[in-house]
């Protein structure tokens, strides 16, 4: 009895410690999505990026994972951001099926880069050892590490609730999520709220990149392979809602695990079947707004 | 007494906070033309939705020719006899004109399920869309893109293809927006010379066009019905002219 | 001037978009027959070139025409695959027989997820898609499936029985290779016959406004599941044709990879003309037949650039390119 119970709480943290990674990729693709109406299919390429960077600050042995997300995070944001006022200049002008059809070619090139600088090896952040270690308690074992995802994502979710909620630019954010021709006659500079929200989103993407290497390893292939778990978060949350990604990630994690574990004859199949039912019951988004 | 061509009872409808229509009751006898009236935004175009079953009401019913439609699907409306046009010129921009009109001679004889036989065969599509264009002086204009016509030429062809429909019941929804006085003109011959046999509810902002064509007019504003009446009572109305009649200019 | 009836016919049917059969259309089908007679070491690659453009001409018929932005359909290229691969292997070995069992896999693929999919509209579509074959992907993957599908080694060793019980399929692929081109003559025909028709021309109503055909009685998503079906049974043969021309059927079926090739392919060559199909297909593959011998990853990096060069500068594709000038010459022309 208490080792299904200590195997319950083992796969609960991980479902719930891959959910929140799901999430913070998601973030910034449901913007991009719902708000801005793009098909980035590239999203996922600037959490590969972000992560991919840090290994190679951490490998030359002057940071950790600590002193190296940041950092890398905010290159990635940069990255984003130079990328946003070029590239994707072109990819705003075309329709849906031109839009996807960059985005996959900017996929590929990024990959190409990847395996050019890093060889097609999996590759994961070293962690300290204090992250290394699971706590006990009697029978039941829990990752340090997980939890650290954990308190570390909630943390930034609650950071980004409180921009939103709080300040000047959460607000502006808002209206143009609302109600972009609206937003635009009160003065409020669409695009380049959209901009910095594309930055920031790619930042947590590359965060989302950096603090999960251990569940999910880095390899050239790593922006198309997690892309459609992502891209299915954002659907069944519902293009452009943040809480909805966020249950919808967490959902999606603890059936994905719970699924893997006790139905391991099914593999991942249990999983799109289910995004597949829930699309078909809720097309919009499970938790979209009405 | 037959029914009605088309009876509109007790239309609400609200998005979310938003009451768009309120309480709108029309009643359209067998051959009549009326016309609906007033400002933007006072819910004129999303009454068309309702009737024609893009947008389903909060409240009210809708009976076409006797028969309830209110939760009927739109294309089932079509099927009945049902008919409209769009505010924004609705077509097949990649299409040559003979292929939009044609799509409706298809679509009204069920051969949109074929897969054999080439469609340029099929005399009910060829024919019929031969007939009508020339009828509608479009002929010349057979295999052109839609894309590439001017904004004037392709109105004419939107009401080329709801006639092809041969529906009862016609909903237009501002046939002469944006047109140039030459072709509202044209329109207006158009309109005036179509069958009685055939039922037309007209939205529109062009007073000398619905006051030609119309017999009764009903006035729509802020979503509730101001007033209807005959074209003369309308004209005569002071409230009429206080909230719409009043300022406007007509070319 | 007075119009008489058979004028006015005639100028209405030369209205409607020519898609009949002409001699520009025997001109792949004399090249790849003259390339049979010039050299044996390529049919191989040929018969590859032939598998893709039957899989383009498939996505080109639910993309181009019927703007279904599928970028699942590499599940029914899987289906059809392993269809023929365990129909080979447990029922008969006769490749028509196969090809036939492919095609109704296909169909049926079409019909189920069809009406699921094409219920939803944008880019919700597009995930609907991507989620279903990523789904069947998994299936495939899956313990409980190993026996059926053989897991990550796939389907192999079963026996492909003579052509027309006279032909057998040789090493070399000359059997297949005709085999191939039988198959894409075939295919080319069907599209043909569906893009003639007036259901051809519903479905091009429906790819360019919805909502108009919904508003003239034409019930929308039955129409584009009977498309997808038919798409899908297509897709199937190609997925068919290879899987009993390399007598091999692997995981790599049911990747997105194809799903991607196959709209480099149609942004090359161009949708909605099937022309633009069979041009794309045949430089992707000969393109990366000979880059992947070089150099796999840096072959990514030119597709990528091809991308959104071409998306950005000619999203028409060559054939779109070359529909383009030709119409430019001719408005020239009568100009005069």
């Amino acid at each position: 009895m208490l080792s299904v119970v200590a195997t319950f709480a083992a796969l609960f943290v991980d479902g719930v410690a891959y959910g929140m990674i799901l999430f913070l990729m998601s973030v910034g693709l449901t913007v991009t999505l719902g708000v801005m109406r793009i098909a980035n299919l590239a999203h996922c390429a600037f959490a590969m990026a972000g992560g991919y960077m840090a290994f190679a600050l951490v490998q030359s042995g002057h940071f950790t994972l600590f002193t190296a997300l940041p950092l890398a995070a905010l290159a990635t944001m940069i990255l984003g951001a130079a990328l946003e006022r070029t590239v994707y200049r072109w990819v705003y002008l075309t329709g849906q099926l031109g839009q996807i059809l960059m985005t996959i070619g900017l996929v590929f090139i990024i990959v190409a880069t990847a395996n050019l600088l890093f060889g097609s090896n999996l590759y994961a952040l070293a962690l300290p050892d204090w992250l290394s270690r699971s706590w006990s308690y009697g029978a039941v074992a829990i990752s340090a590490y997980r939890v650290f995802i954990i308190g570390v994502s909630a943390g930034i979710a609650a950071v980004l609730w409180a921009v939103l909620e709080y300040t000047d630019f959460g607000a502006k954010l808002r209206a143009a999520v609302d109600n972009p021709r609206m937003a635009r006659c009160v003065g409020i500079d669409v695009p380049w709220v959209f901009s910095i929200t594309f930055s920031i989103g790619c930042g947590l993407a590359a965060a989302a990149g950096i603090l999960g290497t251990q569940i999910m390893p880095l390899e050239p292939w790593y922006a198309l392979e997690y892309l459609v778990p992502v891209l299915m978060v954002v659907a069944v949350g519902g293009l452009g809602s943040l809480k909805g990604s966020f249950y919808a990630a967490l959902v999606l994690g603890i059936v994905d695990t719970f699924g893997r574990y006790y139905v391991p004859a099914a593999g991942a199949f249990v999983i799109y079947l289910a995004v597949v039912v829930l699309l078909l019951w809720r097309p919009s988004g499970v938790f979209a707004r009405a | 007494m037959s029914a009605p061509a088309l009876e509109i009872a007790g239309i609400s409808k609200s998005f979310g906070g938003l009451r768009v229509a309120r309480d709108i009751s029309l009643s359209l006898p067998v051959g009549a033309r009326h016309a609906l009236i007033g400002p933007n935004g006072a819910g004129k175009t999303t009454l068309v939705h309702i009737v024609s079953g893009l947008v389903t009401p909060s409240a009210g019913t809708i009976h076409l020719a006797g028969t309830d439609i209110t939760h009927v699907a739109p294309e089932r409306r079509v099927a009945l006899g049902l008919a409209r046009t769009f505010q924004i010129s609705s077509l097949f921009p990649s299409l040559s004109v003979v292929e939009n009109v044609g799509l409706a001679f298809e679509a009204r004889f069920g051969l949109d399920r074929r897969i054999w036989g080439r469609v340029r065969d099929r005399p009910e599509i060829v024919d019929g869309a031969a007939a009508l264009l020339e009828r509608l002086g479009l002929l010349e204009l057979a295999a052109r893109r839609v894309a590439d016509l001017p904004y004037g030429q392709r109105r004419l062809v939107e009401i080329a293809l709801v006639l092809a429909l041969e529906p009862k019941t016609l909903l237009l929804d501002e046939p002469a927006a944006g047109l140039a006085a030459a072709d509202r003109g044209a329109l207006v011959d158009l309109l005036l010379r179509l069958p009685d046999t055939l039922s037309i509810l007209v939205i529109e902002h062009d007073m000398s066009l619905v006051f030609r064509l119309a017999q009764r007019i009903t006035v729509l504003v802020e979503g509730r019905i101001l007033t209807e009446g005959t074209v003369a009572e309308i004209r005569a109305d002071p409230r009429v002219r206080d909230v719409y009649l009043g300022t406007r200019v007509h070319a | 001037m007075a119009v008489t009836q058979a004028d006015r016919i005639k100028t209405a049917r030369n209205g409607f978009a020519r898609h009949r059969l002409s001699w520009i259309d025997a001109l792949p089908f004399l090249f790849a027959a003259a390339l049979y007679s010039i050299t044996s070491r390529y049919l191989p690659l040929g018969t590859q070139v032939m598998i893709q453009i039957v899989f383009a001409m498939s996505l080109d018929l639910a993309l181009g025409y019927g703007g279904i932005d599928s970028l699942g359909h590499v599940a029914f290229f899987g289906m059809g695959a392993y269809s023929a691969g365990l129909f080979a292997t447990h029922v008969s070995s006769d490749p028509i027989l196969g090809m036939l069992v492919a095609a109704v896999a296909g169909a049926l693929t079409g019909l189920i997820t069809g009406p699921v999919v094409l219920r939803t509209r944008g880019l919700t579509l597009v995930m609907m898609t991507l989620a279903v074959a990523t789904m069947l992907q998994e299936l495939g993957n899956a313990n409980a499936m190993k026996p059926v599908t053989g897991g990550a080694d796939g389907l192999f060793g079963y026996k492909i029985a003579p052509l027309f019980g006279l032909f057998p399929f040789d090493l070399a692929g000359r059997t297949g290779y005709w085999y191939a081109l039988g198959i894409v003559a075939i295919v080319f025909f069907i599209c043909k016959v569906v893009v003639n028709s007036p259901f051809g021309l519903a479905i091009r109503g429906i790819r360019d406004n919805p909502v108009r055909m919904r508003m003239l009685g034409v019930h929308v998503t039955t129409r584009l599941v009977t498309l997808y079906s038919i798409s899908g049974a297509l897709a199937a043969m190609a997925g068919g044709l290879s899987a009993q021309v390399t007598k091999l059927v692997g995981l790599d079926s049911l990747a997105f990879l194809l799903s991607g090739n196959a709209l480099v392919m149609l942004i090359l060559g161009g949708t909605g003309s099937l022309y633009g199909a069979i041009v794309g297909a045949t430089i992707f593959v000969v393109l990366s037949d000979r880059a992947a011998a070089v150099d796999p990853f840096n072959w990514l990096f030119v597709i990528g650039f091809v991308l959104i060069l071409a998306v950005r500068f000619a999203p028409q594709g060559i054939v779109g390119l070359l529909t383009e000038w030709s119409r430019r010459a001719e408005a020239r022309r009568s100009a005069k």
